[in-house]
């Protein structure tokens, strides 16, 4: 069976005499590469010039914060079990009277880590989420010279409680996104 | 005759500068070349342009470790590499870089040895540039060494004939073998190329595999052999052997235009009535130019063709290269017969 229309018939036939004395093949392949000497370079020069990013583009975690500055998760730890790559850890605490102004929901995560070299940016977490807590970003994740610094907390992954510094979140939470997440399987997200 | 001595030692020093200087730019030159032939940029991030990289790699090679097999031959270990960096500075002695300086009345000439048999004495540094990496790889007591430097001599020893062959046919057409009188004949766009593409063809192959570059870079054959006759070297040993192969491209460019493209020669730029000096800048330019244009031509073929087979390197040298030659200086006697008796 023909995969392509590419394929040759390969032959243990003689070379004949140009092909014997080497130089027209020679001259041949110079002047492919010397085609490929005046050629537009793809080079991205990475630092000064960016590759254009998706708009909907699957970066660094965020963990948002509702319109009065408390935190939407409420630590079900349905990321962690729809995370393919098994990279978000929680350990999920109750709130105490006097925190209802830094917590939503009546459970919150005291810790929410995730390995950021586990993580394959998917964004099942996203999707499985229910309080529309944890979405992904543009942001991308920075080097690092050790493994356990790629292991972020909330200190990194909350976005900061002051309402102009939000992150922006606005394309990958569209309406038919929202439309998405009202299916019945995802009730318990009115 | 102090001035004299002391002329022959700056244009001493200023050679050995300038074949240094080129091969470490050559370095640069290679990578940006093959970047450009990939559809890439090359290095551009030391300095502008990338122009710091050679000191990058210079000082990286200093800082290297230093390291030696303790069942190396130690002495001939070291002697390797050093006796290869100084034969490749050697050749350049009897290149005629321009016509004649004019200094206070007198005249001096741009060669630093007017030897009356330049061109044999180019052929026996090039040969003793075997011993070089022979006993370098011999020294390193290592397999892939060993291979790679018997390799490496039988390489050249065999193109080595084909290539001191092609070149009979120019001392013939010459009638001898000083450098200075060979570009002197070439006055001109009078160039040899012209009469003797075939020899020219020949001493191109055979350049390329004398210096060991691709497509004849067998002796350093990373695929099979490691590094070649270098891979028990390190530091600036390595970096001489590396070093030594681009000062040797610039010297064989260097060759190839003087015998071939008229050395420093240029059709009407003689006839501009530039005072003496300034000519003889204008033509070392010119040299330089045509050399320069010869590194480019081993860069382009190095990055176009792949290695050739053991087998075929030998059967191309001794059973195509080395008739073809004879067959040049048979149809050149021919030539120079007829042209003599009529």
């Amino acid at each position: 069976m023909l995969l392509t229309n590419r394929s040759k018939v390969v032959s243990n036939k003689n070379l004949s005499l140009p092909e014997r004395i080497y130089l027209p093949a020679i001259f041949g392949g110079m002047w492919i590469t010397l085609g490929h000497l005046f050629r537009k370079k793809t080079t991205i020069r990475y630092p000064e010039v960016m590759r254009e990013f998706s708009e909907i583009y699957r970066g660094q975690h965020v963990l948002k914060r509702d319109n009065e500055g408390r935190e939407r998760c409420t630590a079900c730890g349905l990321c962690a079990i729809a995370c393919p790559a098994e990279a978000i850890t929680m350990i999920a605490a109750e709130r105490k009277k006097g925190e209802e102004k830094l917590f939503r929901e009546e459970k919150y995560a005291v810790v929410y880590e995730i390995n950021m070299l586990r993580c394959i940016f998917c964004g099942l977490c996203e999707e499985a989420c229910p309080k529309e807590a944890i979405f992904l970003t543009k942001r991308m994740v920075q080097p690092e010279f050790t493994r356990d610094k790629f292991t972020y907390g909330k200190d990194i992954l909350l976005e900061p409680p002051d309402r102009g510094q939000s992150v922006d979140i606005s394309r990958r939470q569209t309406a038919a996104v929202i439309e998405f997440k009202k299916d019945k399987k995802f009730k318990h997200n009115q | 005759m102090t001035t004299f001595i002391l002329y022959k030692t700056l244009l001493a020093s200023f050679i050995l500068i300038l074949s240094l200087l080129v091969a470490m730019y050559s370095t640069l030159i290679e990578r940006k070349v093959a970047g450009w032939f990939q559809d890439r940029l090359g290095p551009d991030r030391a300095g502008p342009w990338g122009l710091f990289q050679p000191l990058a790699d210079g000082i990286k090679l200093f800082f290297k470790e230093e390291f030696m097999p303790n069942t190396a031959d130690k002495f001939l270990y070291i002697l390797g590499p050093s006796l290869t960096m100084f034969i490749a500075c050697l050749t350049s002695a009897v290149i005629p870089w321009g016509p004649d300086l004019v200094i206070n009345g007198k005249t001096y000439s741009m060669q630093m040895a007017d030897i009356n048999i330049g061109i044999l004495y180019v052929f026996a540094i090039v040969s003793i540039g075997v011993y070089g990496i022979m006993i370098g790889g011999w020294a390193s007591n290592n397999k892939y060494s060993l291979l790679g430097a018997v390799r490496a001599s039988s390489q050249m020893i065999s193109y080595e004939l084909a290539m001191s062959l092609a070149i009979i046919s120019i001392v013939m057409m010459t009638g001898s073998l000083s450098m200075r009188e060979i570009v002197a004949q070439q006055q001109g766009f009078n160039w040899n190329i012209f009469y003797q593409p075939l020899a020219f063809l020949i001493f191109l192959i055979c350049a390329f595999a004398e210096t060991n570059r691709s497509p004849f870079d067998l002796p350093e054959c990373e695929t099979e052999l490691v590094g070649g006759y270098h891979t028990e070297y390190s530091s600036m040993k390595l970096g001489f052997y590396l070093f030594s192969e681009y000062i040797n491209m610039f010297i064989s460019g260097a060759v190839m235009a003087t015998l071939f493209f008229g050395g420093y020669h240029f059709p009407f730029i003689d006839k501009l009535n530039l005072s003496p000096n300034v000519f003889a800048a204008v033509s070392f330019m010119i040299l330089f130019l045509k050399i320069t244009f010869f590194g480019f031509i081993f860069m382009w073929v190095r990055w176009t063709l792949p290695r050739f087979r053991y087998d075929q390197l030998m059967r191309l040298g001794w059973k195509a290269l080395l008739p073809l030659a004879i067959l040049n200086i048979l149809i050149t006697g021919v030539v120079i017969l007829i042209n003599g008796s009529s």
